[in-house]
């Protein structure tokens, strides 16, 4: 039924969460900015500082920029998917 | 708050507004199709926007006027949790990369318009169409009538009172949607992201130097945040990170947001009219920008703070920071980015829900037959209808209920995510599942969030367990449970009625 999965058609590429043939280990790389997020003991204090901002600020902006990367990241790896 | 007239400010305001008026009616010979008279093309643009025109579409749609001024001012109120609205935004761009050029692709495929289209398509039950066409539209109405909350507010600022300013507003937004569709908003959307981005850029770049740079900024805020705070007794958490009682809270208000974002017909249309697969998973890349300035513009609420501005209401504090800082002709032009601001989301999500309206309701129940150039005249006919709904809607009721209903429309909209997005990946659900579970989810989680007084957050018990969350993801949770439970029950009762996934 793997390939019955396929809803868009000639999918060599997409969807790779669901081909198990063709996983494609970098997509994890997407679950990053959602651990880095979404568990807030993580960040939630205001030491160290950095340019006058409070780490909870220049915590969650550097993510992103790091989100851009690491989507950017495995965009690259797909190549061209049309 | 000033409301005297400030002509300079005005003139200033004013040359922009017309400036994008004339625009939006000469967008409909811009990439000039051989009919406007298709759905495709009044309501998609003719799927055909390129990175660059998808990435100001959809910014200028996703970050609406409402966002520029509510943001700041709920930062300016309470503090870190404010900021929910930027993990939020963050999150969302990855969902966004892996799972909406596999819908672009589908909707390509059938010629798709909506959601409602794809969730026939994929599941050939009309009831399930219905219950998402539906809800897009439910959802989208007081989206717009808060667009010209925002507009309202520097209407106010400029000291034009009264609704005869928004009437003038909407009734040129009205038109010029009319007769151009989707490439209004798309080429508008260029003039308004950039706008947007000197107004704020001036304002981070500028404010920080008179207050000596952004440490003593958050120093400042800090202090009034504690003032607040012991003001109410203890009732209000506001500071400069999060209270033990806001860290599930902001948590799950950031997924359950980012998970909604996209389920909207406003945001679903930018993805639809798009040129391709990589066309999405490129700006999946490159919208995080919008982001960055949406942190900064967070800020404000704190420079608000730090300048001890004395305000109506906190929805002022980002108009009367500009005019307290900036000379006239500054703040006319960053009011102008506001309301410009306010007209590309409003057209957008007209056009998505009149889309809806056409597609979903109009074809199926009262013209079967109908061309896709009677879609289109539907859709445009419905577009006008959907904004003066939401003009009416915003001078006879209380803005709080507009407010209200916005809260409870991310709500109802996450409660389509399902139905949208789980076809695309599986074929185990079928239709009927589907429907009892977004019924539920829509039900139970209204009920609960107008049970606390239509407040976002629910307060949940599980024994010793004590834990607050966002009234969206507990109905979004009783939503899959439920489908999950039906489908089990419903593939028991009749082994063979698999659904058969579309290629």
């Amino acid at each position: 039924m793997s390939h019955g999965l396929l809803l868009a058609g000639s999918s060599r590429r997409i969807p790779q969460g669901m081909n198990k043939r063709a996983f494609n280990p970098l997509w994890f790389l997407l679950l990053l900015p959602y651990i880095g997020l979404l568990w807030v003991p993580f960040y939630n204090f205001a030491q160290p500082e950095l340019f006058g901002f409070p780490f909870f600020y220049w915590y969650q902006l550097a993510w992103v920029p790091l989100t851009s990367v690491l989507t950017y990241i495995v965009y690259r790896s797909l190549g061209d998917d049309e | 708050m000033t409301n005297k007239l400030d002509f300079v400010a005005i003139g200033v305001f004013v040359f922009f507004f017309a400036l994008v008026t004339v625009m939006g009616f000469v967008a409909a010979k811009w990439r000039r199709p051989e009919t406007l008279a298709h759905i495709d093309e009044w309501g998609l643009g003719g799927r055909q926007f390129g990175t660059w025109i998808t990435w100001f579409l959809i910014g200028g749609d996703f970050y609406t006027a409402y966002t520029v001024i509510a943001v700041p001012a709920l930062v300016y109120a309470v503090g870190a949790y404010g900021f929910f609205a930027l993990p939020y935004t963050i999150i969302v761009y990855p969902f966004v990369f892996a799972v909406m050029p596999i819908l672009w692709k589908v909707a390509k495929k059938h010629n798709y318009v909506t959601a409602g289209d794809v969730v026939y398509g994929r599941y050939g039950s009309r009831t399930l169409e219905a219950a998402v066409a539906a809800t897009g539209v439910l959802a989208t109405m007081p989206y717009i009538a808060l667009q010209l909350v925002g507009m309202a507010a520097v209407f106010k600022a400029l000291g034009l009172t009264g609704e005869i300013p928004l009437i003038i507003a909407f009734v040129i937004l009205a038109t010029y949607t009319y007769s151009s569709g989707l490439r209004a908003p798309a080429l508008i959307a260029f003039v308004k992201d950039i706008m947007i981005y000197i107004a704020v850029i001036a304002a981070v770049v500028v404010l920080p130097l008179k207050f000596g740079g952004y440490g003593p900024i958050f120093a400042a805020a800090g202090e009034e945040l504690a003032k607040k705070a012991a003001a109410s007794g203890g009732k209000v958490a506001a500071g400069l990170t999060l209270a033990p009682s806001q860290v599930f809270p902001y948590a799950s208000l950031a997924i359950g947001s980012a998970l909604a974002a996209f389920m909207y017909p406003h945001t679903l249309t930018g993805v639809f009219a798009s040129s391709g697969a990589a066309t999405i998973r490129k700006n999946a890349v490159l919208l995080p920008a919008y982001t960055l300035l949406l942190g900064l513009l967070a800020l404000l609420g704190y420079m608000g703070l730090a300048a001890h501005l004395k305000l109506s209401s906190n929805n002022d504090v980002v108009p009367v920071l500009f005019q307290t800082f900036f000379p006239s002709w500054f703040v006319g032009f960053a009011f102008a980015a506001v309301a410009i601001g306010a007209l590309v989301p409003a057209a957008v999500m007209s056009i998505g829900a009149a889309n809806l309206f056409s597609r979903n309701f109009w074809k199926h129940y009262v013209h079967p037959s109908i061309t896709p150039a009677g879609e289109a005249t539907v859709a445009k006919l419905a577009s006008l209808g959907v904004k003066a709904g939401a003009l009416l809607f915003i001078i006879f009721l209380p803005t709080q209920f507009a407010l209200d209903l916005q809260l409870l429309g991310g709500l109802w909209i996450l409660q389509t995510f399902p139905a949208v997005v789980f076809g695309l990946y599986t074929g185990w659900f079928r239709a009927p599942a589907l429907i009892a579970g977004w019924a539920a989810g829509f039900v139970i989680g209204s009920a609960i969030a107008i049970s606390d007084g239509i407040k976002p957050l629910h307060a949940l018990s599980l024994g010793d367990m004590h834990v607050t969350l966002y009234v969206g993801i507990i109905a979004l949770a009783v939503n899959v449970a439920v489908a999950v439970i039906v489908n089990l029950v419903l593939i028991a009762a009749a082994p063979q009625g698999r659904v058969k996934l579309a290629e």
